[in-house]
């Protein structure tokens, strides 16, 4: 059974107004840290739970915490990751819609943590209409006490505030989020120094995901220890599930970290299988930049163990036969999706947002979308799949931020896994053009399965 | 647009005072993605007269401005039709039938990718991944989102849009203009 840590009320009418997320236990968490914890106390309470950050790298959130530097005298901030551009998710957009005080709530547990006075949400511009939903919680919550000056008397003050993006998938990024936030382009930074230590106005920062800052909420309100019983091993607590593409209940899902794949995939508790009594082609279980998993490497490891959704489980294998649980972005695609068309169609989104700093990312991601413009048309050759696996090497590893390597990841799978389905295209062109690409792809899913 | 047509009415000043209000002393450029979005919303596309202005309402260089006007993907520095549909056409839309989608409004339309209808009414534009993968295809439309869309949604969208064509402004309620 799965337990509800962020969604368990999500069902309440009225749960996105203070009044009834108040009468459903809401700002408890608030009272408890600011009456009976010190700052540190919440540092340790997260520390304990083991949780990790859930907006795609996965790092421990206490420890990050532990890193951010406090010279005297200059305020630090913390900003919210509402950013939510990776292709496949959508679980941040859910949460902030249905319940927005609980990512008020968990603002201002982390902001007494880091012992920050003024704190951002960065949203995508996109989500103007979420926008105002927080504009309108922030609003309450001011009025209720629960923000501004000396908070319910405890002497801790915060002044909390939505500001939005305007269409950029590299703003999600954290050090292009805090350039952006400065009213610049989203040109990430390069690293060190670190935001920990020279952030948002050169001040000391931390960047955390929507998701991340709502689960402080139950780990203040029940302990890190309890917390930390939820879940499996290192993966610890649950996570958001946004599941798409070719499944018959698509959704957002609260899992219990460490839920086999082919339940979540099959029951109908979830995802309810494949739509149309289709089979599964393929599955992408992290958003658009982890590597994709060919069917017989999605509910089982390459061991035969089954697959499960942790963290260590789905990348079991490293990038040979697994991949990564990333931002919980979960793609699924039946027998009739092409892999070509769909790694073009990636490709073409990481040239679009790539900010254009470095030459790797810039021109090889580029090159790449065009080369697989050519396949999926066409106009390939057998050589074009070998200079597609050469470009991508050469791009990850080699640039500013990640944004490369993530553009690089999901050719260098496509390639590994599906490489007949490439071949397959540039020896029968015709049969690959758009309005065939379902003929095709039926084709090429038996040529797979040998 | 002439230069001194260019000017927000009382209740857009007050919003971007509120906007500027959100950063330290000293910080006001961080309210400038904000402050360009009403602008949008306002003058209908950000001219370079427009933004100058904003340049001016926030005592930062127009070069500024200019640099981050032409960097998101949200801003238009030409003339854009008065709704602006953007359909998805990222890969989970893509599964879910987006390519149909586009395909049906280009030829309902009679416009292209990137075009506006002689009318000046419906600018079409394919956009990447919206966060609405899980409930495809889908289209933004000013600020609202269209989702699970079918041919006869869209005939429906087209159709109420043409009778009250909302502007493509964001968050208007709340600016009280
Ligand atoms: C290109 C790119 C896009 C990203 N987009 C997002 C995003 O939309 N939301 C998010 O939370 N993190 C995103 N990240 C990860 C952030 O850089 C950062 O690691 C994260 O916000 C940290 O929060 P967490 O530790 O709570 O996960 C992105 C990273 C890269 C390289
Ligand atoms: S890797 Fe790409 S997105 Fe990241 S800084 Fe370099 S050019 Fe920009
Ligand atoms: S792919 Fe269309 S909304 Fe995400």
């Amino acid at each position: 059974m799965d337990r509800k840590l962020l969604l368990e009320h999500i069902g309440v009418e009225g749960i996105h107004t203070h009044d009834v997320y108040r009468k459903n236990g809401g700002y408890k968490a608030v009272e408890k840290a600011l009456k009976s914890m010190s700052p540190d106390d919440v540092v340790e309470e997260v520390k304990k739970s083991g949780l990790r950050g859930r907006g795609g790298a996965g790092f421990p959130t206490g420890m990050k915490w532990s890193f951010i530097a406090k010279p005297e005298g200059v305020p630090r901030h913390l900003l919210c990751n509402a950013d939510e551009s990776e292709p496949g998710t959508f679980k941040d957009r859910y949460l902030m819609e249905k319940i927005p005080h609980l990512l008020i709530e968990g603002m201002i547990l982390s902001s007494y943590a880091l012992g920050c006075n003024q704190s951002y949400i960065y949203i995508r511009g996109e989500y103007m209409f979420v926008l105002q939903i927080l504009e309108k919680a922030i609003a309450e919550a001011y009025a209720n006490g629960w923000l501004g000056k000396n908070i319910k008397g405890s002497g801790f003050d915060l002044d909390l505030a939505v500001s939005t993006g305007a269409g950029a998938y590299i703003c999600g990024e954290e050090t292009a989020l805090i350039e952006s936030l400065e009213g610049k382009r989203g040109n990430p930074r390069i690293k060190p120094p670190f935001p920990a230590v020279k952030g948002l106005w050169d001040r000391p920062t931390v960047v955390n995901n929507v998701e991340t800052i709502a689960a402080v909420v139950p780990i203040v309100n029940d302990g890190g220890g309890a917390y930390a019983q939820i879940g499996l091993g290192r993966s610890t607590g649950t996570k958001l599930i946004s599941a798409s593409g070719n499944v018959n209940n698509p959704g957002v899902y609260e899992i219990t970290l460490g839920l086999s794949v082919e339940e979540f995939i099959y029951s109908d508790q979830y995802l309810g299988g494949i739509k149309n009594g289709k089979k599964l082609k393929a599955c992408v279980p992290g958003g658009s930049s982890v590597p994709i998993l060919p069917h017989y490497l999605v509910c089982k490891t390459a061991t035969g163990e089954d697959r499960l959704m942790t963290y260590e489980s789905l990348s079991e294998g490293g990038f040979a036969t697994g991949s990564m649980l990333g931002s919980g972005g979960f793609i699924v695609y039946d027998e009739d999706q092409c892999i070509v068309r769909n790694t073009w169609n990636f490709t073409r989104f990481y040239h679009h947002e790539s900010c254009g700093q470095c030459s790797p990312c810039r021109e090889g991601t580029g090159w790449m979308e065009k080369v697989l413009h050519r396949l999926e048309y066409g106009h390939g050759k057998m050589e074009d799949i070998d200079l597609l696996w050469d470009i991508q090497r050469k791009i990850e590893g080699n640039t500013i931020c990640p944004l490369g390597d993530a553009a690089a990841w999901p050719v260098a799978a496509a390639i590994r896994h599906f490489r007949e389905e490439f071949e397959w295209h540039v020896k029968e062109p015709k049969l690959c053009m758009t309005k065939n690409y379902g003929l095709v792809t039926e084709k090429t899913f038996e040529t797979v399965n040998g | 647009m002439s230069q001194e047509n260019i000017q927000f009415p009382e209740p857009l000043l007050q919003e971007v005072a509120r906007q500027i209000a959100k950063f330290p002393e000293g910080k006001q450029k961080s309210s400038l993605l904000s402050v360009l979005h009403l602008a949008q919303a306002h003058f209908g596309y950000l001219s370079e007269p427009v933004m100058d202005y904003v340049a001016r309402l926030l005592h930062i260089l127009p070069i500024e401005v200019y640099e981050v006007a032409t960097f998101y993907s949200m801003y238009d520095i030409k003339p854009v039709g008065k709704v602006k549909l953007e359909v998805c056409r990222t890969g989970p839309c893509m599964i879910e039938g987006a390519e149909k989608i586009v395909a049906y409004i280009e030829n309902k339309l009679g416009i292209k990718d990137g075009e506006t209808t002689p009318d000046g009414l419906f600018t079409l534009k394919t956009v990447e991944c919206l966060g609405a993968c899980g409930y495809a295809p889908m289209l933004q439309a000013g600020e609202k989102f269209h989702e699970h869309l079918t041919e006869a949604k869209v005939d429906e969208l087209i159709e109420q849009y043409r009778k009250n064509p909302i502007a493509n402004y964001l968050g208007l309620e709340n600016y009280g203009s």
